[in-house]
């Protein structure tokens, strides 16, 4: 089961760089799709089944067609997207790159979990639950408040003014 | 155990790799959606580490922290991409480096 492990991640990482390297918008949704849906597959080999449908539904379902159709209702495509000069790529890429090197090297200098991870029943619904509804229900009570205050904030960012309208009706 | 997963170590990596990918993709984007999908990329591989360790210690609190991690992205989606909608209909474009006015 290891090997799936590895496998998964392969695609995972080919997928996330054609996601940053796909000149057309929609392309770069269609990859980002694809990488969730094998990140969620590394979520069901962590048997953590209430993630896996989660990042399912939310993730690769709601906000990836939010992005979609945003991006097909401003009617963006290959030909109107911008793109940066090539030197200034290159110095993204090489930024990049320095800081997983960083990041790396505070990994290998660091502790280290050499051990392998044993399957566990913490990431079923009813155990997620449990600790959702008891230790952290002040936490979920308040990001609904958070999720109320986002909608009417994108609704109140979204909407026409009064002049504007009139300007359009003209 | 016959179906033990990798070590932790492994996770972490991949985690890295795809936070790192995230960062490169805010850097070399123009496009202010694609900005947004890369910060997405960057919150997934978050994630992925939260769960991982949150197995490797079996206690639940690191997969719930990864649940609002998801309602913060989504209420973040949800007002990011009406601000890039609004920047759509004044400047015509998602071009982020069209908004320099503090530049000047």
């Amino acid at each position: 089961m290891e090997y799936l492990f590895y496998i998964l991640s392969g695609f995972t990482i080919l997928s996330a760089i054609l996601m940053i390297s796909a000149r057309n918008p929609v392309h770069s949704v269609l990859y980002l799709i694809v990488t969730f849906f094998l990140i969620s597959g590394q979520y069901l080999m962590m048997n953590a089944q209430f993630l896996f449908i989660v990042n399912l539904i939310v993730y690769a379902g709601a906000i990836m067609v939010l992005f979609l159709f945003v991006l097909m209702l401003l009617n963006l495509n290959r030909e109107t997207e911008p793109q940066k000069s090539m030197k200034a790529k290159l110095a993204g890429v090489i930024s990049a790159g320095l800081l997983l090197i960083t990041l790396l090297g505070a990994l290998i200098q660091g502790q280290t979990y050499r051990g392998s991870l044993h399957i566990t029943d913490v990431g079923l619904v009813k155990n997620l639950g449990m600790a959702l509804f008891t230790k952290f229900v002040v936490p979920f009570e308040v990001s609904s408040i958070l999720f109320l205050s986002a909608m009417v904030g994108a609704i109140l960012v979204g909407m026409r003014k009064k002049e504007d309208k009139e300007v359009v009706s003209e | 155990m016959s179906n033990a997963l990798p070590p932790l170590e492994h996770y972490i990596w991949l985690s890295s790799i795809l936070f790192c990918i995230g960062v490169a993709g805010v850097l070399i984007r123009r496009n202010g959606i694609v900005l947004l999908m890369c910060v997405e990329l960057m919150l997934n591989a978050v994630n992925l580490l939260f769960t991982a360790f949150s197995t490797h210690f079996q206690d639940a609190s690191g997969q719930i922290f990864v649940f609002f991690v998801m309602v913060v992205a989504a209420a973040e989606v949800a007002v990011g991409l009406a601000i890039l909608v609004m920047i759509y209909r004044n400047t015509k474009s998602v071009d982020i480096s069209l908004l320099d006015n503090l530049k000047h």
